[in-house]
C-alpha cells in the first residue's frame, strides 16, 4: 500500500465561475484551496454547481474567463483532462463495456504505457485493495452495483492520481450497501493519503468523509469548514437548515438574553439585537419540569424512534420547536414542559439580506 | 490535439464529402432549373405547364393511393401478426418481409412475371376465361408495383407499433363494456397514429420518386419521374428536367417533414 | 366461434399478402432454371440461363461489388468519426448537419443524379470512371451508417465513457479507437449491413450516372429485362435474389437482436 500513498497535489480554484453556453449560471466566481492529502467535500443541493466545480477541477469544463486552477505550483487551466493526471470515480461510474474488470482496472496504466508485468501487478494490487478478488476477467455487465462502484474506483486509483475526484459515487447504491462501502472508502482515502474531491448531496456521507467540507447553493459557496465547524457553528440560515436537523427561532436580544414567547433563553456574549435569529438542535434541548426552566411550552407529538423520541414542541418558539428526548423520559401529547438550553447550543445567526 | 479540435477534424470529411457531392450539386441543379429560357419561372411550370401539371397530379394520386393501400393492408396483416402465435407465423413473417430491399427494377420484373404478357395471370384469365388479361404495363400494375414495394416495410413499422402498444387499454376498453370492433376504432386504431403517418409518409415519398419500376414496366403511363427522365435524356431539356426534380424534391421532402412534425419525430429513415 | 372466423378471415388475407410477395418471386426463379418459360416447368430444368448470364454480366456484377465495398468503406471513415462528432458535439449545429446528410432519403434519386450529373458532367475521367456512381452511392447511403451509430451512441453515454477514458489519460484519438469504436460496434454492423445491401441494389442514382463501361448489377438487370429472354432475366434476378438475400437475412436477424437485448 505504501507503494499508492502520499502522492497528493494541492488544488487551487481561484477565481472559477461557469456559464454555460446557454446562460445558465452554475457557478458564481469561486475561490478555494485544497490541501495536499485532505479530503474535501462539496456539499449542496441538486443543481447547485457541484459537478460544474468538480468537472472545472478534473478538466472537463474550462472555467469563465479569468479563472484559473492549480495544482500545486501549476497552471493547469488550459490542460486538458487527459494530462492532468487525476482520478475520477463518475456517478454512472462510466467503466467501459468492450473491457473485463481487469482490462478496465489497467487502463490508465496501459495508456501510459507501463509495462505488461507491472500493469499485472497493480492490477492486483488494486484488486486485493478494493475487495473485488475474482472479479478480474468478468465482462461489466457481469457486475452488481457494488461490485461496479468498487472497480470505478479501483481503476482512478490505479494509476496513482495527483487528485482523485468522485462525482456522487455512492448514489446509485442501495442505502445499507452505501453505508458499508462509505466506511470501505473512508478508509481507504485515509490508508491512500491522496488529495479527494469528493461530490455529494447526502450530508452523513459529507460528515464521515471529510476533512473539511464545503458547503454550496446555487452556485456560490455557502460555507467552508470541518464537518463540526459545519454542523455547530454554520454561518447563515442555509447552512444551518441543510445540515443536520435544525430549529431556527426569532426574537429580540438584550442584555445577553433571547426573549422567545414562551420565556427566554441565556447566550453566550451576544449583541444587543431588535430581531435576531439564532439556531438551536434539537438534541441540544433537554425536557425538565416546567417549573425548573425558563421556557415552556405544550407536547404537540411525539414519535417513537427508537434510539430516541422526536418530540414536537409548541408555545415555546414562534414556530413549533423540534426536540430530540432521550428514550427513556415518558411524556405524552398535551402535557407542558420545560426546555433546557445551554448557552454554547444557541447559535445567533448573521443577519442576512 | 485538444479534443475540441479532434471533434472537427471528426466531422471534417463528412461536410466536405457532403458539400462537394450533395449541397454544390443541388445548388447547380437549382441554377441550371433557373437558367433555361423560361428563367426562374421553370419553377412554376410544374403547376402552370397542363402538360406538366396533368403529369404532377397523376402522380400524387398514384402516390396516395399507394398509401392508403398499404396502409390497409399491412395495418390488417401486422395486427393479426402480432397479436397471435401459431405455428409457420415465424415463416409467414420472413414472407412479408424480406423483399424489403428489393430495387424498384426487380419489383418491375416480378410484376412483369404476374401480370405481363407471359405472366401467371395472363395464363390462369386465358385458361378460365379464354381471354388473356394483361394489365402490368398499365398504371395499375404500376401500382400493384408501387404496392409490392411498400407493404414490408409498412408491415414492420406496424408491428413496432403494435408491440408497444399497452395491453392494458385494450383491457380497460373492454370492462367498459366495448365490443372488439369498438376496441378496435377507439382504442388500437388511434395508438397506432403516429406509426400511420410515419410510414404511410415514407409510402407516399417513396412511390412519388420511385423511377425503377416505372422504368422496367416502359409504360407510357405519365408519373414525374419518369417524365423527368425523358425531359433529360431525350429532350435534352436541362432547365425543365431540373427544375421537375426539384419539385419533386421539395414535395417528398415536405410530407416527410410535416409527418415527422405530427408524428413526434416517429419517421424513421426512408431505405 | 365469432373469434375462430376473425381469425380465420385475418389469417387467411394475410397469407394472400404473402402470396402477392411471393409468388413473383416463385415464378421467376422457376423461370430462371427453365429450358422454355412459354412451355413450362415439363420443357426441363436448367442452368444454361444462369450461365450465360455469368458470361455476359459478371463484369457487372464485379463492379457492383467493388462499387458496394468501397461506399462501405468511404461510408465507414468518413461516418463513424462524424457520428461521434455529430452526438459530442450537439447543439444546433449538429442537428443542421444531421437534417442536411438525411435530405438524400428524401430528395429522389432521380434529382440527385440529375445534379451529380450537371455538376461533375464536364469533368470527363471522373465521369467515365465508377468512382463517378461511388460518390452518388456515397450520399445516398452515408445517411443510414451515420443515423445506426448514433443511435447506439444515444443508448450507451458515450459522453461519459469518452471523459472516463479521458480521466485516465487517453488521447482523443487513442479513446476513439479503445473506447468509441468499440462500443458502437453494433451500430457499425448494422449500418455496414445496410449500405452494402442498399448499395448493392441501387438503381434510380446508377442508371443515370453510369456510362457503357461502368455498368453495374441492377443496370445489366435493367439491360436484361429490356432485351433478353425471359429466362435470361430471371437468371440474373435469381443470381441478384441469391447475393442480396443473405444481407437481409443477416439484417433482419440484427434487428431482432437489438430488440430482445
Ligand atoms: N451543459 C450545461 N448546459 C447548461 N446548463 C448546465 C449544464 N450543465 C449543468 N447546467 C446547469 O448548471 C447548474 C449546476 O449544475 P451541476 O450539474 O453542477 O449541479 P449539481 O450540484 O451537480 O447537481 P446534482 O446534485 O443534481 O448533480 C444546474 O442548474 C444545471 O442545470
Ligand atoms: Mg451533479
Amino acid at each position: 500500500m505504501s507503494a499508492v500513498a502520499g502522492h497528493g497535489a494541492s488544488v487551487h480554484i481561484q477565481n472559477c465561475g461557469k456559464t454555460f453556453p446557454d446562460g445558465t449560471q452554475a457557478l458564481a466566481p469561486a475561490s478555494l484551496d485544497i490541501v495536499s492529502g485532505e479530503t474535501l467535500v462539496l456539499l449542496g443541493p441538486s443543481g447547485c454547481g457541484k459537478t460544474t466545480m468538480l468537472r472545472i477541477i478534473a478538466g472537463l469544463e474550462t472555467p469563465d474567463a479569468g479563472g484559473r486552477v492549480l495544482f500545486d505550483t501549476t497552471d493547469m487551466t488550459a490542460v486538458p483532462i487527459e494530462q492532468r493526471h487525476v482520478g475520477m470515480v463518475f456517478q454512472s461510474y462510466a467503466l467501459f463495456p468492450n473491457m473485463t474488470v481487469a482490462e478496465n482496472i489497467g487502463y490508465g496504466l496501459k495508456i501510459r504505457g507501463v509495462d505488461k508485468s507491472v500493469r499485472a501487478a497493480r492490477v492486483a494490487e488494486m484488486v486485493a485493495l478494493t475487495n473485488i478478488g475474482g472479479l478480474e476477467n468478468r465482462r461489466i455487465d457481469q457486475l452488481s452495483g457494488g461490485q461496479r462502484q468498487r472497480v470505478a474506483l479501483a481503476r482512478a486509483v490505479a494509476v496513482r492520481p495527483r487528485v482523485l475526484l468522485l462525482d456522487e459515487p455512492l448514489t446509485a447504491l442501495d442505502a445499507s450497501l452505501r453505508d458499508r462501502l462509505r466506511s470501505e472508502l473512508n478508509s481507504l482515502l485515509r490508508s491512500l493519503g491522496i488529495t479527494a474531491i469528493y461530490v455529494t448531496h447526502d450530508q452523513a456521507e459529507a460528515m464521515e468523509l471529510g476533512d473539511r467540507i464545503v458547503v454550496m447553493r446555487k452556485g456560490a459557496i455557502a460555507q467552508i469548514g470541518t464537518p463540526r465547524e459545519i454542523y455547530f457553528a454554520p454561518q447563515n440560515r442555509f447552512v444551518a437548515e441543510f445540515v443536520g436537523a435544525a430549529n431556527i427561532v426569532e426574537g429580540p436580544v438584550a442584555g445577553g438574553r433571547l426573549t422567545l414567547p414562551g420565556g427566554w433563553l441565556a447566550l453566550d456574549n451576544a449583541a444587543d439585537n431588535a430581531a435576531a435569529v439564532a439556531m438551536i438542535r434539537p438534541e441540544t434541548i433537554g425536557i425538565v419540569a416546567e417549573a425548573d426552566a425558563f421556557l415552556r411550552g405544550t407536547v404537540e407529538s411525539v414519535a417513537f424512534i427508537g434510539d430516541r423520541q422526536r418530540l414536537v414542541v409548541t408555545g415555546a418558539a414562534n414556530q413549533p420547536l423540534t426536540v430530540d428526548a432521550p428514550n427513556t423520559i415518558n411524556v405524552r401529547a398535551g402535557e407542558r414542559v420545560g426546555l433546557s438550553v445551554t448557552p454554547q447550543a444557541v447559535r445567533v445567526l448573521p443577519k442576512e439580506d | 490535439m485538444s479534443h475540441r479540435n479532434f471533434i472537427w477534424i471528426c466531422l471534417l470529411p463528412l461536410v466536405v464529402v457532403t458539400a462537394a457531392f450533395f449541397l454544390l450539386p443541388m445548388a447547380q441543379l437549382l441554377a441550371v432549373g433557373a437558367g433555361g429560357s423560361r428563367g426562374v419561372s421553370a419553377y412554376l411550370a410544374i403547376i402552370t405547364e397542363p402538360r406538366y401539371r396533368a403529369t404532377l397530379i397523376n402522380t400524387v394520386v398514384l402516390a396516395a393511393a399507394t398509401t392508403i393501400a398499404t396502409l390497409v393492408i399491412a395495418t390488417i396483416a401486422g395486427l393479426f401478426l402480432q397479436r397471435h402465435r401459431f405455428p409457420g407465423r415465424a415463416v409467414l413473417i420472413a414472407m412479408l418481409t424480406f423483399p424489403l430491399a428489393f430495387p424498384g427494377v426487380v419489383v418491375g420484373f416480378l410484376i412483369i412475371l404476374l401480370a405481363g404478357r407471359q405472366g401467371l395471370i395472363g395464363a390462369i384469365t386465358a385458361a378460365v376465361t379464354g381471354e388473356k388479361v394483361v394489365f402490368a404495363y398499365s398504371i395499375f400494375g404500376l401500382f400493384l408495383g408501387y404496392l409490392y414495394f411498400s407493404i414490408p416495410r409498412v408491415i414492420l413499422t406496424v408491428m413496432a407499433a403494435v408491440q408497444k402498444l399497452d395491453i392494458g387499454l385494450e383491457e380497460a376498453a373492454r370492462s367498459l363494456g366495448a365490443s372488439p370492433w369498438a376496441v378496435q376504432r377507439d382504442v388500437v386504431l388511434p395508438a397506432l397514429g403516429p406509426a400511420f403517418v410515419a410510414s404511410g409518409a415514407i409510402a407516399f415519398a417513396t412511390a412519388m420518386g420511385a423511377f425503377g419500376t416505372a422504368f422496367t414496366l416502359a409504360t407510357n403511363i405519365d408519373v414525374l419521374p419518369m417524365l423527368i427522365y425523358t425531359e433529360f435524356t431525350l429532350a435534352a431539356n436541362f432547365a425543365i428536367s431540373a427544375a421537375l426534380s426539384i419539385g419533386l424534391g421539395v414535395i417528398a421532402w415536405a410530407i416527410l417533414a410535416l409527418a415527422r412534425s405530427m408524428s413526434g419525430g416517429a419517421v424513421a429513415a426512408a431505405g | 366461434m365469432r373469434d375462430r372466423l376473425i381469425f380465420a378471415s385475418q389469417l387467411g388475407f394475410t397469407l394472400l399478402v404473402a402470396a402477392f410477395l411471393v409468388v413473383p418471386v416463385v415464378l421467376s426463379i422457376t423461370a430462371g432454371v427453365t429450358v422454355n418459360y412459354f412451355r413450362g416447368i415439363q420443357s426441363g430444368v436448367t442452368l444454361q440461363w444462369v450461365v450465360q448470364v455469368w458470361n455476359l454480366y459478371a463484369g457487372e456484377i464485379g463492379l457492383s461489388f467493388l462499387i458496394a465495398f468501397a461506399t462501405l468503406a468511404v461510408t465507414l471513415v468518413v461516418g463513424v468519426p462524424a457520428a461521434y462528432g455529430l452526438h459530442v458535439k450537439g447543439g444546433r449545429l449538429s442537428r443542421v448537419i444531421e437534417e442536411i446528410i438525411t435530405l438524400p432519403l428524401a430528395i429522389p434519386g432521380l434529382a440527385i443524379a440529375l445534379a451529380l450529373l450537371l455538376t461533375y458532367g464536364g469533368f470527363g475521367g471522373f465521369r467515365q470512371s465508377w468512382l463517378f456512381i461511388l460518390a452518388g452511392h456515397v450520399v445516398f447511403t452515408m445517411p443510414f451508417m451515420v443515423r445506426s451509430v448514433m443511435a447506439v451512441f444515444a443508448s450507451v453515454d458515450i459522453k461519459t465513457l469518452d471523459e472516463g477514458a479521458a480521466s485516465l489519460g487517453a488521447s482523443p484519438w487513442t479513446r476513439f479507437c479503445n473506447v468509441i469504436v468499440p462500443n458502437a460496434m453494433p451500430g457499425i454492423l448494422a449500418g455496414s449491413l445496410m449500405v452494402v445491401t442498399l448499395s448493392l441494389g441501387e438503381f434510380n442514382l446508377t442508371w443515370m450516372l453510369h456510362t457503357p463501361l461502368t455498368k453495374t448489377l441492377p443496370v445489366g438487370l435493367a439491360d436484361s429485362y429490356a432485351s433478353m429472354r425471359l429466362e435470361v432475366a430471371s437468371a440474373y434476378t435469381l443470381i441478384f435474389f441469391i447475393m442480396i438475400v443473405p444481407l437481409l437475412v443477416a439484417m433482419q436477424m440484427f434487428a431482432e437482436k437489438g430488440e430482445t437485448k
